[in-house]
C-alpha cells in the first residue's frame, strides 16, 4: 500500500511539472530585444552651458520651445507650473555662493536651469516606488507608469527640478507631439536629458536648438566635447557642496 | 426529516433561482463575438512596408498587455527599444509609434474589445491617440 502511494505521488508530481513546463514554453513568444545600433553611448552624460552665449530670455526662448514641443510639456501659469527647462538669476541659481559685488553683466544675465542628472541623486534614494532610477549612462529617469505621486523626490531634489501634475496637463499643451506621450494627473516629471533621442542617435533637443551654446557629451571620455570645453574654460555647478555631483556645468 | 414536503421543494426552487443566470445564458442566443476593426493599410517600419502584426493574431489578442509591459521595462530600464519578433522582424517598442501607427482607430479597435470585456486600461491618459480618432481632444 505504502509503496504504491509513493509511486502514485511521484508520477503525479512529475507529470504536473512536465505539463507546467510545456505550458510555459508554449506561452512565451520567441522574441528578443535590441538597442538601436546608432544609439549614443556614454558612461556619464554631462552638459556644459556657455552662459556667455545665452544671456537673455530671448536667447533662451527657441531652445525652451524646442524642448517643450518635443516632450509635450504643458504651459501652466502660476504655482502649478511644469518645469523642464527654465531660467533664473545668478543669485537664485547659485545660491551657495551669494556675491554682493557681482559684475553688472552677470547680475543681469539669466541662467538656464534643468535637472542636473546627479551622480548621487537624492531623488532616486527617496523614491518609495522605484519609479525614478539611474540609467547606465548616468541619466536620472522616471518611469511614469510606476510613479505614485508621493512627491518625496520633489522634497529631496535640491534644485527644484521636479514638477508635480496637479491636474490633467493636456488642456495646456498647445500642439501635441504625436510621437511622444504626455503625463497624467498625479505624477512627477522633469527633464530627461532626452534619453529617447540619445538611444536613437540624436543629441538632446536643447543642444540641437542652441547653435553650439549648449554642449553635451561623455564626462568619462577625455576626447568628448564637454571634457575639451571644460579643460579650457572655468565652470561652476549648482550647489556642489551637497555632494550630489551634478552633471550640468556652467561657463560664466 | 420534519416538513420534508416543504423543505425539499424549497431547496430545489432555491437552487434553480440561484443558478438562473447560467440557465438564461445557455437558453438565450449566447454572447456576441466582438468584431474589432483590423487595419488594412500598409505602414512603413524600418524601411519596409508591412501589413502583418508583430506576432500572430491569436497570440496578440491573448498577450498584448504582457507584451506592452515588457516593452516598457526593456525600453525604459534596459535602453533596448527594438523588439525582434518571433519571425525575426524588427519593431520599435512603442505603443504610440508602432502599435497605433497601424491600429489608429482606437474606438473601433482597442475600445470595442476592452468595453466588451469590461476592462478599463489607462494607457491613453498619457499615450497620445492618433489624430482623428482622439475623442478626448475633440
Amino acid at each position: 500500500m505504502n509503496s504504491s502511494r509513493r509511486y502514485f505521488l511521484k508520477v503525479a508530481g512529475l507529470s504536473t511539472f512536465a505539463l507546467a513546463a510545456g505550458a510555459a514554453r508554449a506561452e512565451a513568444a520567441e522574441a528578443s530585444y535590441e538597442a538601436y545600433p546608432e544609439g549614443l553611448k556614454a558612461k556619464r552624460w554631462a552638459m556644459v552651458i556657455d552662459t556667455r552665449r545665452i544671456q537673455t530670455v530671448e536667447d533662451m526662448r527657441p531652445i525652451v520651445e524646442a524642448c517643450h514641443k518635443v516632450h509635450n510639456v504643458p504651459n501652466i501659469p502660476g504655482s502649478r507650473e511644469i518645469k523642464w527647462l527654465w531660467d533664473d538669476t545668478f543669485d537664485h541659481a547659485f545660491a551657495h555662493d551669494p556675491d554682493p559685488m557681482l559684475p553688472e553683466n552677470i547680475e543681469n544675465r539669466r541662467f538656464f536651469l534643468l535637472c542636473n542628472h546627479c551622480t548621487n541623486p537624492s531623488c532616486v534614494r527617496v523614491c518609495p516606488a522605484g519609479a525614478t532610477y539611474k540609467t547606465e549612462g548616468g541619466l536620472v529617469a522616471i518611469d511614469y507608469h510606476r510613479c505614485v505621486g508621493c512627491r518625496f523626490c520633489m522634497a529631496a531634489c535640491p534644485y527644484g527640478s521636479r514638477s508635480f501634475n496637479f491636474q490633467d496637463p493636456r488642456p495646456f499643451i498647445k500642439d501635441l507631439n504625436p510621437a511622444y506621450p504626455t503625463r497624467m494627473r498625479g505624477v512627477v516629471e522633469k527633464c530627461t536629458f532626452c534619453a529617447e533621442r540619445l538611444e536613437k542617435g540624436l543629441m538632446p533637443a536643447c543642444v540641437e536648438a542652441s547653435n553650439g551654446a549648449i554642449m553635451f557629451g561623455d564626462l568619462n571620455d577625455p576626447n568628448s566635447i564637454v571634457r575639451r570645453v571644460l579643460a579650457k574654460n572655468f565652470s561652476i555647478r549648482r550647489k556642489p557642496e551637497l555632494g550630489t555631483d551634478p552633471g550640468v556645468y556652467y561657463i560664466i | 426529516m420534519y416538513n420534508a414536503k416543504f423543505v425539499i421543494p424549497g431547496i430545489i426552487v432555491f437552487a434553480g433561482l440561484f443558478t438562473a443566470p447560467f440557465w438564461i445564458n445557455m437558453l438565450s442566443s449566447g454572447h456576441e463575438e466582438v468584431k474589432v476593426e483590423l487595419p488594412t493599410e500598409p505602414v512603413t517600419f524600418f524601411g519596409e512596408e508591412r501589413t502583418q502584426c508583430i506576432e500572430p493574431r491569436e497570440w496578440m489578442a491573448a498577450n498584448h498587455m504582457e507584451l506592452l509591459l515588457e516593452w516598457r521595462d526593456q525600453a525604459l530600464r534596459e535602453g533596448k527599444r527594438i523588439y525582434v519578433a518571433s519571425d525575426g522582424k524588427k519593431w520599435e517598442t512603442s505603443l504610440q509609434n508602432t502599435c497605433m501607427a497601424c491600429h489608429s482607430n482606437k474606438a473601433e479597435f482597442c475600445d470595442k474589445c476592452h468595453n466588451a470585456n469590461s476592462v478599463n486600461p489607462y494607457c491613453w491618459d498619457c499615450h497620445v491617440v492618433p489624430q482623428g480618432n482622439n475623442h478626448e481632444f475633440e
